[in-house]
C-alpha cells in the first residue's frame, strides 16, 4: 500500500499542477495512456490513527447526507472532498471530474474506543500473555532468546497463527504461579466473550483499559507474537478513529422517481456517525454511566457490522425491508466478492456473442463473422502517409456502409463518432497520427472461445470471415476442442486491439498451433462424423470416371491434379493419395485390423508409400480426433500449417464425396433376417430358462455360495452373469447378420458414429440395466414394480430388457430405462460442480509453476518443484502421446 | 556399435535410448546408427519444453478437464461384497486432498517368490486368513454378563476357530495381554474373565464387554479382509483395509512390491520419494481405468508440488496454497480476510512474483511471453529532466 500512496500522492499532485494550470494541457492526456511505473511490491500493514488522519482529506462529524437543495453536506458522508459521483461536481481535494477522480479516504473521531472485530482473537492471545500491570510478556527474561528460536521455527513450518497458538501454549506451561515474571503482579484470568468483549475476573475489561495495557507491551515482546512493530503496534487493534471509505466506491443510485438510494456501507456508517455524534454528546452533557455505555455498546455493534455483517453472535444489520446489509467482508469474499469478482476476473470491450452454426467450407482456421457484428467491433488503425488514402475510405463509408469506421481517435486521445454529419470534418482533418477504427475485415484476428473453458483450447485465435447470415460459422473439425455442438450453443469473440495482443494470439493461440493436445501429444482437431464416413467409403472401394475424381478434387479445393493417374477410371485410393504429400511413409492399423499383431496381414492395414495409400482404409484410427495417428505423423513431418491445410481439404473430400454418393440411415438398417430373428428369441429364451433353473436350485438351498458372499448375493451375480452373456450374443448375432452395406454399419465401422452396441440394441435387444453395479432392486416391497410377485428374481422383474427398440419396450422394460436414464443425468448434475472446485483448486495451486531458463521447474518464489519437466524436460504436445517415436525415426533414417 | 550409443548416454533420457536399442535392426552398420542417433538426438532437443512454458497451468488444464468426464461410482472388487474399490472423480480428489483416512483401504501384498508360485489357491488361503485381522467378537457368538458376581463369560465358536486354525488358549492369551486388571478363564466353549479389583460395579462390567469385543484375536491390526487372487504367474493377496508398516514385517512377504492404496501410510512408513510414486501411480490408476489419456507428465508435476516441502501437502487451502509466499495469490483463492489481516500483522510484503497478483494490478505475468524483458541502454539527455 506504501508504493501505491506514493504513486496515488504523485497523481494528486500532477493533478493539482494541472488545476492551476487552469486547462488540462495535452501532454497531460498522453500521460494518461501510456502508464510508465510499475508496482514493484505491495506492503500489507495496519493503519495507525495518525496514518487514517494523515490519509484522510475529511473530517465527517454528520449524519446528514445532503441538503435541502440535493447538494452534498460538508462534513457529511457524502462530502465532495471524498469524491465525487454527480456529473457536473469537482472533487474538492483533486479538483477532477467524475469518472476521473478516484476517491479520497475521510475519517471520524471515535468517541470512545472501539474493537476492531477482525483482531479480537490476537488481542485475545495478547492480553492474556503479557502482564496485565507493566506490560511485558509473561515469559521470564532468560528464557525468551530460546522461546524465539523455538517460534521462529514453528512459524516457519506452518505459519503465523500457529505461531500465536504456540505463545499461548508455551505461556500456559510456564503459568505455575499467578505472577508476572518481570513486576511480580498477580494476574487475572481473562476471557473473550464473543463477539468483542473481555471479561477480567467477571469483570468487563472496557476497549479503554484494553487500550491501555496494549500501549504499555514493548516493541520487543510485539514480536514474540508475531507482530512486526513499525506495521503494527497491538493498540492500533483498538480503533480511536475510523477510516471513511471514498464515495466513489459507495455510489448512491438515482432511481427513476429522482429518489436517491445510498449504497450499504453509506448507511453503515450513516448509523456510525450517528450513534458516535450521540454518545460524544452524552458524555459532554455529563450523562449517567448506563446510557453512555449503550450508547458504547451500540457504536460497538454498529463498527463490527461495518467491518463484518456475518458474525456468528451478532444479529446482521438489516435495511428497512429485511435485506441483510451487504458489508466490507461481504464485499471482498467469495465469489461474487470483489477479489475473485473484479480483480482476477475482468470484462472487456470488443466483443461479441452469438449462436454459432457449422460451415465446413470455411478453413478450420477461420470464423464467419455476420455483417451485422463486422459493423459494430472495429479494429483501430493508425494513420500514416502511406495508408491515409486507404482509411478514409473507412471513414467516408461511415458507421452503417460496409466496410466502414465508427470512431477517429485524434492524437490528443479524444475520442470523435463518425455520423453522416461528422463524416466530411472527420476525412478533411484525417492526417497522420490520428487513429481510425474501422469494421472488421476478411484476414483480422479474432480470439474465439466457448464457456466452460477447461483447456487452452477452448480459446483460440481465428481468421475473420465477414459472412452474411446472424450466426457465428465455424468449421465443424473444431468443435472438438471447443466441445461445441449447434443445437444452440453459443460462443464469444474477442477482437484485440493492440499489435502486441494480436500478434501473441497469432503465434501463440492460433487453431493450427492447437493441433496437438497438449494432454496426451496426439492430434486434438480431426475429421468427425460424415468426413470420416466419406474418406471411409471412399478409401474403400470406390472407383469413379477420372473426370467425376477431378470435379471431386476440384469441389474440395485442388488446382493441381497432375498426381491422379492418368485412366479413365480411378479408384478411391488414388484419389485420397492426390492429397498426401509426395515423400510421405505411414504405417498403422486401422479399426478392422487385428491388433495384436504389429504387422498385420489384412487389407485393412494402412500402409502409406511415397504419399500414395498402397493398401488400407482410412477411418477414425488414422483422421479421428483424439486419435488420428496419420495426421500426428503429417503434423510431425510436415509442419502444423500443412497439416491444417491438409486437415481441411481430407475433411471437404470425405464431405464432397458422401454428396455425390449419397448417404443416410433408415429403420430397414436394423432389420434381421429371419434366421437371425430367430436366433435372438432363442439365446434370450435360454438365458431366461437358466436364470429361472438358477431361482429353482436357489429356492431349494441348492445354489453353491461363492467364498465371502451369500447365496443370494451370488444368485445376483450369476443371473448378471447368464443375462450378459445371452446379451453379448444377441450382439454377435446382429454383428454377424447385419448388412454390412448399410450406412449404419458403415458409421460404426468407421467410427465416425455410434457402435455395434447401438445397432444391437436397436435391432435385437436393450439388455440389464443396472444401478450401482446391481440389477435394479428398488421400488416396493420385495418387488420392483407392482406388476410383479414379491420375491421374483426372474429377469424381466429386475429390469432386463429384452426387447430392442426397434420392437419397442414393454412398459415395466421402459420404465427400467428411464430409471437408468435418470440416475444418469443425476450423476452428471452432481459430477459437474465437484470436478470443477478439483479444477479451481489444481490451477490455483498450480498456476505459478513455470519452467525456468535453467529447465528447472519453479514456483514463484523459485523453489524447485523438478530439475527438470516430467524426467526428461519433454514438452508433450510436441511428443508423440508422450513418447519420442524411436520406431519412426529409425525406419526413415 | 555399444560404444557410439553411449557416447549418447549424458545427453538422451534412458528410456530413449532403450527404445533405439530395442528396435534397432540387427547388423546396422556404424554409420546408419550414428545417423539414427543424431536424428533421434535431433528429434529430443526440439521436443523438449520451452523456458518460460507455464507447465502448472497445462498440468492442472489436463488433470481437471478430463474431471468432467469421469464417473461418481465406486465400484464392487471382483465378487467380494465387502470390498469396494473408490474410483473415478471421487477417488481423485481422495488422493489430491492429501487425505489420512480414505473411504476405501486396500493393499496388495506380494509374496516372495517359493511363497507365491506353484502352489494351489487353498494353500495360499490359509495365510492369508493369518493377516486378517480376528476381533473377539469375530470367533465369539455371545457375550453375557453374569451380574450375581461380575463376571462375563465370552461364548466362542468353535468351528470359525477352526478354520483360521485358532487355540482356546492362544484367544485367552490375546485377550489377557490387551486387557489388564481381568483373571481369564477357561470354560470349556467359552471363557470367562473376572476383575481382579474388589469395587466392580455393573456400569464398568458392561463397559468391559463392549471393549472386549473389539480385542485383536490375530491377524494384523486394520485389515478386515483378504482375498488370494491369481495374477499373471503367482499368488498375490488383496485386502481390504491397510496396515503396511506391519505387514511388510511378515516373513512370507516381498516388501519390494507389496503396495497399499493409502499415500499418508506410505509416506509414513517408506518416505516422502516413495509417496510421491504412489500418487502418480494411482492417479494414472484412476484415469487409466475410466479410459482417459492423460501424460504421466502431468501427474507428476502435481506429485511433485504435493511433495516438495518434504511432507505431504494436499492440495487444499491448508496445504499447498497456504505455502504460496503471495498474500494475494492466497487471499484469491479461499478465506482472503484471513489472508490480508495475517499479512498486515506481520507487515508481509507481496513481490508480485506470481501469476493472480498481476492480473489484479493488470501488469504484465512473469510467465511465459511475460517473462523476458528488454534492456535498452537510452543516452542521456541533458538538461531536459527537471
Amino acid at each position: 500500500m506504501a508504493d501505491e500512496e506514493k504513486k496515488s500522492e504523485q497523481e494528486i499532485e500532477t493533478v493539482k499542477q494541472a488545476i492551476e494550470g487552469k486547462e488540462a494541457k495535452p501532454e497531460r492526456i498522453e500521460e494518461e495512456q501510456y502508464i510508465y511505473k510499475q508496482v514493484k511490491s505491495i506492503v500489507f500493514s495496519v493503519l495507525s490513527p495518525k496514518m487514517i488522519k494523515k490519509m484522510a482529506s475529511a473530517k465527517i462529524v454528520t449524519p446528514e447526507l445532503y441538503d435541502k437543495e440535493g447538494y452534498p453536506v460538508d462534513g457529511g458522508l457524502m462530502d465532495i472532498r471524498l469524491g465525487v459521483i454527480d456529473p457536473g461536481l469537482r472533487c474538492k481535494t483533486c479538483g477532477s471530474k467524475l469518472k476521473e477522480c478516484i476517491g479520497h479516504f475521510g475519517y471520524i473521531e471515535l468517541a470512545r474506543p472501539i474493537i476492531h472485530i477482525k483482531f479480537v482473537n490476537i488481542l485475545h492471545t495478547i492480553l492474556k500473555c503479557t502482564c496485565r500491570e507493566c506490560g511485558r510478556i509473561l515469559i521470564p527474561d532468560n528464557k525468551i532468546a530460546k522461546t524465539r528460536e523455538l517460534l521462529d521455527q514453528v512459524e516457519k513450518e506452518s505459519g503465523v497463527e500457529e505461531r500465536r497458538l504456540k505463545v499461548k501454549e508455551i505461556i500456559s506451561s510456564l503459568k505455575t504461579t499467578n505472577k508476572c515474571p518481570n513486576c511480580k503482579a498477580k494476574q487475572k484470568k481473562l476471557s473473550l466473550e464473543k463477539p468483542t468483549t473481555f471479561i477480567e475476573d467477571d469483570k468487563r475489561l472496557s476497549p479503554i483499559e484494553v487500550r491501555a495495557r496494549l500501549e504499555k507491551i514493548p516493541d520487543s515482546d510485539c514480536d514474540i507474537f508475531g507482530l512486526k512493530v513499525p506495521y503494527v503496534r497491538p493498540e492500533w487493534m483498538v480503533l480511536t478513529v475510523l477510516p471513511i471509505p471514498p464515495v466513489t466506491m459507495r455510489p448512491s443510485i438515482t432511481l427513476e422517481s429522482g429518489e436517491r438510494s445510498e449504497d450499504d456501507l453509506t448507511h453503515k456508517m450513516g448509523d456510525i456517525v450517528r450513534i458516535n455524534q450521540r454518545l460524544f454528546e452524552n458524555i459532554n452533557a455529563g450523562a449517567p454511566e448506563i446510557i453512555v455505555e449503550d450508547l458504547w455498546d451500540l457504536l460497538q455493534y454498529h463498527v463490527t457490522t461495518f467491518f463484518d455483517n456475518n458474525i456468528a453472535q451478532l444479529p446482521p444489520a438489516r435495511h428497512r425491508s429485511g435485506q441483510p446489509l451487504k458489508t466490507l467482508t461481504e464485499r471482498i469474499k467469495s465469489k461474487e466478492g470483489r477479489i475473485r469478482h473484479n480483480l482476477a476476473g475482468k470484462r472487456t470491450n470488443f466483443s461479441a456473442r452469438t449462436v454459432i452454426s457449422p460451415d465446413p467450407m470455411l478453413e478450420l482456421f477461420e470464423v464467419g463473422v455476420p455483417f451485422v457484428i463486422a459493423n459494430k467491433l472495429t479494429v483501430p488503425e493508425r494513420v500514416n502517409e502511406w495508408n491515409a488514402q486507404y482509411l478514409k475510405k473507412f471513414v467516408e463509408n461511415g458507421p452503417e456502409k460496409y466496410p466502414g469506421a465508427n470512431y477517429i481517435i485524434r492524437p490528443d486521445g479524444k475520442k470523435k463518432k463518425i455520423t453522416d454529419e461528422t463524416k466530411e470534418a472527420s476525412i478533411e482533418e484525417l492526417q497522420p497520427g490520428y487513429i481510425v477504427e474501422r469494421h472488421l475485415m476478411d484476414g483480422d484476428i479474432a480470439i474465439f472461445n466457448r464457456q466452460p473453458s477447461l483447456h487452452r483450447m477452448s480459446m483460440m485465435c481465428h481468421r475473420i470471415k465477414v459472412l452474411p447470415g446472424k450466426t457465428l460459422r465455424l468449421n465443424p473439425a473444431v468443435c472438438t476442442p471447443y466441445n461445441a455442438d449447434f443445437d444452440g450453443d453459443e460462443m464469444n469473440l474477442h477482437i484485440p486491439q493492440t499489435e502486441e495482443a494480436r500478434a501473441e494470439a497469432e503465434i501463440l493461440m492460433e487453431v493450427q498451433t492447437q493441433l496437438i493436445s497438449l494432454r496426451y501429444g496426439l492430434s486434438i482437431i480431426g475429421c468427425t462424423q460424415d468426413a470420416i464416413s466419406g474418406n471411409y467409403l471412399l478409401t474403400k472401394h470406390s472407383e469413379m470416371k477420372r473426370e467425376y475424381a477431378i470435379d471431386l478434387l476440384a469441389a474440395v479445393g485442388l488446382t493441381d491434379f497432375s498426381k491422379l493417374p492418368r485412366k479413365a477410371n480411378v479408384n478411391g485410393k488414388e484419389i485420397f493419395s492426390v492429397l498426401l504429400p509426395d515423400d510421405f511413409y505411414f504405417e498403422g492399423h486401422s479399426r478392422l485390423c487385428d491388433r495384436s499383431k504389429d504387422k498385420c496381414d489384412k487389407e485393412t492395414h494402412v500402409v502409406i508409400e511415397d504419399g500414395k495409400l498402397i493398401s488400407g482404409v482410412m477411418d477414425r484410427n488414422s483422421l479421428g480426433e483424439e486419435s488420428g495417428l496419420m495426421l500426428r505423423s503429417i503434423h510431425q513431418k510436415y509442419g502444423k500449417d500443412y497439416s491444417i491445410d491438409l486437415l481441411g481439404k481430407i475433411f471437404r473430400l470425405g464431405i464432397e464425396y458422401l454428396l455425390r454418393a449419397g448417404f443416410t440411415s433408415a429403420l430397414s438398417d436394423t432389420d434381421m433376417p429371419e434366421s437371425a430373428k430367430s436366433k435372438i428369441r432363442d439365446d434370450l429364451d435360454n438365458a431366461r430358462k437358466e436364470v429361472d433353473q438358477l431361482i429353482v436350485q436357489f429356492k431349494e438351498g441348492k445354489l453353491y455360495a461363492f467364498p465371502g458372499k451369500t447365496t443370494q448375493e451370488t444368485l445376483e451375480l450369476k443371473i448378471l452373469e447368464v443375462l450378459n452373456k445371452a446379451r453379448n450374443e444377441t450382439g454377435k448375432t446382429v454383428a454377424q447378420f447385419a448388412d454390412k452395406r448399410t450406412h449404419t454399419m458403415i458409421m460404426a465401422e468407421s467410427g465416425a458414429r455410434g457402435n455395434l452396441l447401438n445397432l444391437a440394441q436397436m435391432a435385437a435387444c436393450v439388455g440389464q440395466q443396472a444401478m450401482r453395479g446391481k440389477r435394479i432392486e428398488k421400488g416396493f416391497e420385495g418387488r420392483t414394480l407392482s406388476h410383479f410377485k414379491k420375491g421374483d428374481f426372474g429377469s424381466e422383474a429386475h429390469g432386463f430388457i429384452a426387447n430392442g427398440f426397434k420392437t419397442g419396450l414393454t412398459p415395466a422394460e421402459f420404465f427400467f430405462g428411464s430409471m437408468t436414464g435418470r440416475d444418469s443425468l443425476m450423476d452428471t448434475a452432481l459430477r459437474t460442480p465437484k470436478s470443477g472446485y478439483l479444477y479451481r483448486r489444481l490451477a490455483n495451486a498450480m498456476q505459478d509453476l513455470k519452467v525456468e531458463y535453467d529447465n528447472t521447474v519453479r514456483d514463484a518464489s523459485s523453489k524447485i518443484i523438478q530439475f527438470e519437466y516430467g524426467e526428461d524436460g519433454v514438452d508433450v504436445s510436441k511428443s508423440e502421446n508422450g513418447i519420442i517415436n524411436v520406431k519412426r525415426i529409425i525406419h526413415s533414417a | 556399435m555399444a560404444d557410439i550409443i553411449s557416447e549418447y548416454e549424458d545427453r538422451l533420457p534412458q528410456k530413449i535410448i532403450e527404445d533405439v536399442k530395442k528396435n534397432l535392426q540387427k547388423g546396422a552398420s556404424d554409420t546408419k546408427l550414428r545417423r539414427i542417433m543424431e536424428a533421434v538426438y535431433e528429434e529430443y532437443k526440439n521436443a523438449k519444453v520451452h523456458s518460460g512454458e507455464s507447465v502448472g497451468l497445462i498440468s492442472a488444464e489436463s488433470i481437471g478437464e478430463p474431471g468432467t468426464q469421469m464417473t461418481l461410482n465406486t465400484f464392487h472388487f471382483a465378487g467380494v461384497a465387502e470390498m469396494n474399490v473408490t474410483l473415478g472423480l471421487p477417488r481423485i480428489i481422495e488422493i489430491l486432498d492429501g487425505r489420512k483416512e480414505l473411504e476405501n483401504t486396500m493393499m496388495e501384498i506380494y509374496l516372495k517368490k517359493h511363497y507365491a508360485t506353484g502352489k494351489r489357491i487353498e494353500e495360499l488361503r490359509q495365510l492369508a486368513l493369518q493377516i486378517k485381522e480376528t476381533k473377539l467378537k469375530d470367533i465369539a457368538t455371545e457375550f453375557t454378563i453374569n451380574i450375581a458376581d461380575f463376571t462375563i463369560e465370552v461364548k466362542l465358536d468353535k468351528e470359525k476357530m477352526k478354520e483360521i486354525e485358532l487355540t482356546l488358549g492362544k484367544a485367552m492369551d490375546a485377550v489377557s495381554k490387551q486387557l489388564k486388571g481381568y483373571n481369564i478363564k477357561d470354560n470349556k466353549d467359552s471363557i470367562i474373565l473376572k476383575s481382579r479389583s474388589k469395587e466392580e460395579t455393573f456400569n464398568e462390567t458392561y463397559k468391559t464387554k463392549e471393549k472386549i469385543k473389539d480385542i485383536k484375536i490375530k491377524g494384523i491390526k486394520g485389515i478386515s479382509q483378504v482375498l488370494p487372487v491369481k495374477r499373471e504367474e503367482e499368488f498375490i493377496i488383496i485386502t481390504a483395509g491397510s496396515n503396511l508398516a506391519e505387514v511388510l514385517q511378515l516373513e512370507e512377504v516381498d516388501a519390494y512390491r507389496t503396495t497399499t492404496n493409502n499415500i499418508f501410510e506410505i509416506e509414513q512408513v517408506l518416505g516422502i520419494e516413495a509417496a510421491r510414486q504412489s500418487i502418480i501411480n494411482e492417479i494414472f490408476k484412476v484415469i487409466e481405468s475410466q479410459g482417459l489419456n492423460v501424460d504421466v507428465r502431468h501427474i507428476m508435476l502435481v506429485a511433485d508440488t504435493m511433495c516438495v516441502s518434504g511432507t505431504l501437502k494436499g492440495i487444499t487451502r491448508y496445504g499447498v496454497v497456504s505455502e504460496k509466499s503471495s498474500v494475494l495469490a492466497r487471499a484469491s483463492f479461499e478465506t482472503p480476510i484471513k489472508h490480508i489481516i495475517n499479512a498486515a500483522l506481520v507487515g508481509e510484503v507481496d513481490n508480485l512474483n506470481s501469476v493472480v497478483e498481476n492480473v489484479m494490478i493488470n501488469q504484465p505475468v512473469p510467465i511465459g511471453t511475460g517473462l523476458p524483458s528488454l534492456t535498452v541502454k537510452v543516452p542521456q539527455q541533458k538538461g531536459k529532466e527537471k
